[in-house]
This record gives structure tokens, sequence and C-alpha cells, in this order.
């Protein structure tokens, strides 16, 4: 194996680990308006991520600093060409992240509501948005020659992207819904598994319309026709496994096969681009490939053994603060956000 | 305007308005890190609410900090793909080292420092802020790693049409490096000091928390100076470096024109002439300019004029004949002597505050608190002069030699959208400048009390129905 196929994998798991990481933060911050029936509520929601979502950001910024890194050529032509739909993404995070800290800095119930909205569209709109963007990606933009993305409207904006959008930002509600069931107590918890085992149904028909999507509108069932169908079949077992652990109240597993059907069908994606990271809806010789737009060797050695060596101290130090806050989060204790 | 001076602008705001709020984190976490120390050593609960206090603060700064922190990272792709493209193989190995090095560090252990006061063995806890600390510390070197480069570029060859990493050791032994980074260390020290030190001032004139904010101001004015210092030392080791690897910002930060005289004098105050090439007035200090360049009396320093020549010779064949290898002069030159300014003004200030406190006079001399307030601004203003000097003085160079900042933007990126995202960035920017203010202001105003629980009193959500 090819060092740039490498790191096509390492950064394909690095924005695997964010979805899974990041969704069920992302799917808390927008389950908050409408699951908490007051501004308490919403708080104990708050504070049942409010350890972990920083972190979990660091996931995107190193995918795309591992990118920009790895391949140079697949940042610049995807960040360019997407300039509006980055500008939207950053904006996003931007209110979501000061939000957090901000919301309960005045006690005052409107200004805790106005930045508790800020939570809510910053939560939604990044899942919706990358999801737009990766399943565009898939599907293929006008890419040209000198490898520069020339995007209309329509190329970004389509039934297909709209559809992958929708479908992953359903996932990490609902993977929000199982965190919460999870790391609550009481009333919450009963509410987010009873909402989590209704919108099962619905993702699971949003992810049967996407496979149908993706039959007829991209090219990844020709390419690797049997990995794909089998990451298919996971998924159906995922969610559908997901259903019956929400139905009986073991949150644990749930949550796992939650994020599960996240993981699958994050890599779907990356495993349906390999060995291209952009395909050119214009000509196939213009395709982003890992081949033609990646660092040199010596660039992605150095890469390597600092990713190598770095990366389990991370998953070690993740971990351990996972562990410190295991505990349920309620309304008795000290809230800090 | 074109996109190429669009993406400029947007670039100078970005990075101007993020660095407002890197330094006070940096320098903030070190000392907050520093009090929780004394309060585990020493058991003194003061120390204890002191790390709560000045943490508060911190953690208004720090969110604003990272999310403006993404803006830049994104911004290389976005308004520099050509740039990206051509150094990405050098450039990008550092940013993605700092995400991984770094961000995880600081993100993680921030999460374990803020909600672990309770949960957190004190020494696991300790560690924490300390790891935070480092995680700042860290950060700022592999950016500065990667802003190395673009001043003084090493350890690549260029191949395949773009410049490719042969040598990462050259990459974080680069001499650059090592004059940039502790200057930017010790500047980010000054402005935790001075930010702990105006507001302790403010305080200690409201004669409110006297104890509290006299302790306070004591590691501050230790930290300041130190800090002052140490800037004052690796700013003067990186203006004799670069002298000798880029002569051409150091002329415009001088105003020299022509050739100096050997020794050379040092320009105070300049009436600068861009358009006709030369000073309508000067005042000067004989001698000190081949001192500060060389560390001795003698030696002359070349002119704008004939490095245009120079610089033309060697580089006209990689970016075309006729290009404008100076800088704006005048930014170039009164960066440069406000951000010096500001400094001494620093170093005066620790020096007076310290002399004060010996004599056990600081909380009486009210003279000296009142200036102590404003002059918070200080550290932030040098911070800002010093990297426009830096990188306004590196025009049109934004890789020194080898890719000007022309040819660096993105081709497929219109001037609209350009202009479009400055006016986003600006107004999301204006509005988190003020509920920043307001914030610090509010918690200064109501000072070192434990905080209570606003969880203790239900509010009914207005917008929302009941029994949803």
């Amino acid at each position: 194996m090819e060092l740039s196929e490498i790191w096509f994998v390492l950064i394909s798991v690095l924005f695997i680990g964010f979805f899974f990481l990041e969704g069920f933060d992302f799917g808390v911050g927008m389950s908050t308006r409408f699951l908490a029936r007051n501004q308490k509520e919403r708080t104990v929601m708050v504070n049942a991520i409010g350890p972990f979502w920083d972190a979990n950001e660091v996931w995107l910024i190193t995918g795309a600093g591992a990118i920009f890194a790895a391949f140079p050529h697949w940042y610049a032509t995807m960040f360019s060409g997407y300039y509006l739909l980055m500008l939207a993404v950053l904006l996003s995070l931007i209110g979501r992240g000061v939000a957090f800290e901000y919301r309960r800095k005045v006690e005052d119930a409107r200004w805790t509501n106005v930045w508790d909205w800020v939570i809510f569209f910053g939560s939604m709109l990044p899942p919706f948005l990358l999801g737009v963007l990766f399943t565009s990606m898939l599907k293929g933009v006008p890419i040209h020659k000198d490898m520069n993305m020339e995007a209309g409207f329509s190329d970004v904006i389509n039934i297909y992207s709209i559809w992958g959008g929708l479908t992953i930002t359903l996932l990490c509600l609902l993977h929000g819904l199982t965190f919460l069931s999870l790391k609550t107590e009481g009333e919450i918890r009963h509410r987010s598994a009873a909402l989590a085992k209704k919108l099962v149904l619905a993702v699971f028909g949003s992810l049967v319309v996407f496979v149908g999507l993706s039959w007829l509108m991209t090219d990844i069932f020709e390419a690797r026709p049997i990995l794909e169908l089998i990451i298919v079949v996971l998924i159906v077992l995922a969610v559908g496994l997901s259903y019956f652990f929400i139905s009986n109240k073991r949150e644990g597993m749930a949550f796992t096969m939650t994020g599960l059907g996240i993981v699958l069908t994050v890599s779907s994606i990356f495993v349906g681009l390999f060995p291209r990271v952009m395909v050119s809806s214009l000509n196939k010789a213009f395709n982003l490939t890992v081949y033609n737009a990646s660092s040199g060797v010596y660039s992605l050695k150095i890469m390597t053994i600092v990713a190598v060596t770095i990366l389990p101290f991370v998953l070690g130090y993740t971990i351990y603060s996972y562990y410190v806050f295991r505990k349920r989060v309620s309304d008795k204790e000290h809230l800090t956000y | 305007m074109d996109t190429v001076m669009l993406a400029r602008i947007q670039f100078a705001l970005t990075t101007i308005y993020h660095f407002f709020f890197v330094p006070l984190t940096i320098g903030l976490a070190f000392i907050i890190a520093l009090m929780q120390t004394l309060y585990v050593v020493k058991k003194n609960e003061i120390y204890k609410k002191m790390a709560k206090f000045w943490g508060h603060l911190f953690l208004i700064n720090f969110a604003v900090g990272v999310v403006t922190g993404i803006i830049q990272e994104f911004q290389f792709g976005m308004n520099w793909s050509d740039y990206s493209r051509f150094v990405g193989d050098v450039f990008g190995a550092p940013l993605a080292i700092e995400a991984l090095l770094a961000f995880f560090i600081e993100s993680t252990f921030i999460g374990l420092w803020i909600f672990g006061w309770d949960r957190l063995p004190k020494k696991v806890h300790l560690a924490s802020i300390w790891l935070v600390s480092i995680g700042t510390m860290l950060s700022g070197f592999w950016i500065l790693t990667a802003n190395s480069f673009m001043q003084r570029p090493v350890g690549y060859e260029i191949r395949n049409g773009r410049a490719e990493m042969v040598d990462f050791h050259a990459l974080i032994t680069n001499g650059q490096l090592w004059v940039e980074f502790p200057h930017v260390i010790t500047g980010a020290l000054c402005t935790g000091a001075f930010f702990v030190a105006g507001i302790s001032a403010y305080n200690l004139l409201k004669k409110k928390h006297i104890e509290f904010y006299k302790k306070s101001m004591n590691i501050a004015l230790i930290i300041g100076l130190i800090g002052s210092l140490g800037t004052a030392f690796s700013g003067h080791a990186q203006a004799q470096y670069l002298v000798k690897t880029q002569p051409m910002k150091m002329a415009a930060a001088e105003g020299i024109w022509e050739d100096t005289p050997d020794p050379a004098p040092w320009s105070a105050f300049a009436w600068i002439d861009t358009k006709n090439q030369k000073n309508k007035f000067e005042l000067n200090i004989p001698y000190a300019l081949s001192y500060l360049s060389y560390s001795k009396f003698e030696g002359s320093l070349k002119g704008m004029k004939t490095l245009q020549a120079e610089y033309a010779k060697k580089y006209d064949r990689i970016v075309g004949k006729g290009t404008n290898y100076i800088p704006p002069v005048k930014t170039t030159y009164w960066s440069f002597r406000l951000m010096v300014g500001f400094g001494m003004a620093m170093i005066l200030l620790s020096m007076i505050g310290l002399y004060l406190w010996k004599k056990g006079r600081l909380e009486q001399s009210s003279r000296f608190l009142k200036f102590l307030v404003p002059a918070i601004s200080f550290p932030f203003l040098a911070n800002t002069f010093g990297w426009v000097m830096t990188e306004v003085g590196r025009q049109p160079w934004t890789v020194f030699g080898l890719m000007t900042t022309a040819d660096a933007v993105s081709p497929n990126v219109s001037a609209g959208t350009v202009l479009f995202s400055i006016i986003m960035y600006t107004l999301i920017f204006t509005i988190l400048a003020g509920v920043m203010v307001y914030l610090m202001v509010r918690e200064i105003k109501r000072g070192p009390v434990e905080h209570q629980d606003a969880n203790s009193t239900v509010s009914i959500d207005p917008f929302s129905k009941a029994g949803v």
C-alpha cells in the first residue's frame, strides 16, 4: 500500500471519527429546541456534552489539516470550490462555539434563549452542509484540467446532495438522542428514548432513499459493488438493532448502534470515492486522485511518523476524559454551562 | 477592488482579530496555571479564588480565540488555493501537527479543567491547566513554524512546479522560527500580565477585594517584567536576523532609501515620501542603527533602492520583469516604531510597578494605578503592529523569494464572493467583540465571588409550548 493511500484511509478515519463524535453533540444541540420543555432541561442537555464538544470539533480541524498536508490539491480545490458552503459552515461553528460558553453568563432567560437558538442552528447547519458537501463531491463537480473547481448552484445543491445532507443530519439527531438517553436521568432520558424510537423509522426511510439515489446518480456501486453492498446491509442491521436496543432500554448498545450507523454511512462515501478524492463531472481524466493530488513521499513519511507517535496519546486522554465524565448528568448537580 | 486585494484585506482582518485573543489565551493560561500551583502548594484558598476568577475571564476570551482560529485554517484553501497547491507539501505539515499535537490537548484538558473542579483529584486538575498552557504554546510553535517558512523558506526543493519538503529538521530548526517563537511567547506573557495588572489596578483604585487584587497584581507585574524584557531581547535578535535574511523588510522598517553611511544613524522620526523615494525630514540618532543591526558601532545598511536592483536581478526571472519589491514603506516604518514604543512602555511600567510594590506604596499610588488601566491595550497594540510589520513588510512576497501574493490567490473565486465573506466576518466579529467586552466587564464588576448556580431558579422558556 502506498503512503498516499494510507493517508486517504487516515483522513477517512478522521472524518468518520468527527461525524461519530461531533455527530452526537450536533444531535444534542439540535434536539434542545424541541426535546427540552424549559431552559433548565436545556441546560442539563447542554451540560451532557459540555466537556466533549470542543475536542470533538478538533477532529474536523485535524481532518482539514491532514488534507492540507497530505493532499494539497484536494484541499485547494475543495476549499476554494465550495467557498460559500465553507463560509456557512464556519459561521455556524463560530456561533455555536461561543454560544455554549456564553449562554448562562448572564442570568436572564432571554439572553440564554437567544444563545440557545444559536446552538440549535449551529448544530443543525454544519452536519447538513457537510453532508451536502461530501455527497455532491461523490456525485461529481465541475473540476477543470487545471484542478480548479467552478461550481454553479445546481452542482452543489441538487436532489442528491440535499438528500445526503438531510440523511446525515437525521443520523446525527438520532445519535444525539441515544446519547441523551444514555447520559441523562429522569424525564429527559425517557423522552429522548421515546423520540429516538420514532425517529429510527424516519432515518431508515431516509437511508433507503439515499441508497437508491446513490445507485442512480453516482458510480459507487459500479466501482466497488460488493463492498458497498456489504456496507448497506450493515447499515440496515445497525439501524435495525438500534431500534431493538432503544425499545429494550439498553442505552449503551443503542448509542453504539446509532454511532455505527453514522460510521458506516460516512465510510460508504469514502469507499465510493477511493482512489479518487474528488470526482470531476466534466471528464474522468480531470479527477483528483490520491496519486495526483498528494504530497511528496518524504512529507507523507514525516507525517506518518508524527501521527503514529501522537495518536495513541490523543486516544488515551480522550478516553480518559469520557471516563472522568462517565456519570449521568442531572439538574441536581452543579451545571457549568 | 480585485480578488487579491480583497483576499489580503480578509487575511489582515481575520488574522488581526484572531490575534487579539491568542496572546491573551497563552498569557492567561500560564498565569492561571501559576496561580493554581500556588493554591495547591500553599493551600491558601485565595489562590483558588484567583484561578477561578481569572479563569472565567480566560474562558470568555478562549471561546472566541478557538472559533476564529478555524477561519485561519480554512482561509488558506478558500482564498489562497494556488498558495496551498504550491506549498501545501511543506506548509500543511506543521498545521496538521498543530491540530494533532496541540488542539487535542487544549480542547480535551480545557474540558477537564472547566468541568473537573469537583470531580478530579487536586493534582490531576492542576495538571490539566498546565497541559492547556503547554498546549497553547505548542500551538504557537507549530503555527510559527509554518509562518517562518513563509518568511524564510528552508528544507524544500522545487519539484513538479511546487515546493516539496526534503528536510523536516530544517523546518523546525529554522533560524527565523527561533527568533520569532520566543518573541511571540514573551509578547503573549505581557498580554496576560497587563490584562491582569490593569484589571487589578482598576479594582485597587475602587478599594475592592484589596488582598485579592494585590496578590494578582504582584504575579502580573513579575510576569510582565519577564515578558516585556524577553520581548525586547528576542525582538532585538529578530531584527538582527532580518538584516541578514530579509534586508528589504528592515530597510523599509527603518525608512532607508539610499545605502546608509558607516556607522549608520537610527531615525526616530521620518517624513517619508514614497513617491519620490526619499525622506523629507529625519530625526536621527548617530551610530544607533549600526549598533542595533550588528551589535557594534560600525557597519552600513543597504537602502531600498539598492535592494530593489539586487532583488530584480535575483528574482525577476521567477516573478517577471518590473516587479516592485519595495513593501508599503510608511506602514512598515510606523508599525515598527509603534510596536517598539509600546514594548518600551511596558518595560517601564513593570519596573515602576515592582519598585512601588517593593516600597509598599503600590496601592496608594493612584496615578500609577490609573495609568495601568488603559495600559491593558499596550500589548494588544504592540502585538498587532508587530504582525503588521512582519506581514506587510514581506510584500510583495507570500513565500519570500518563491511566490508573490498576487500568484497565491484562488483563481476560481470571484471578488464579489470574497467581499461577501468579508462583510459576514465583519458583522460576526463586531457582534462577538461587543458581547465579549460586555461579558468581561460584567464579570469584572461582579468580582471574585463564588459563582452561584443559575440553575436553582427554574425559568420557563417563552418559546416552548407546554407539553411538547
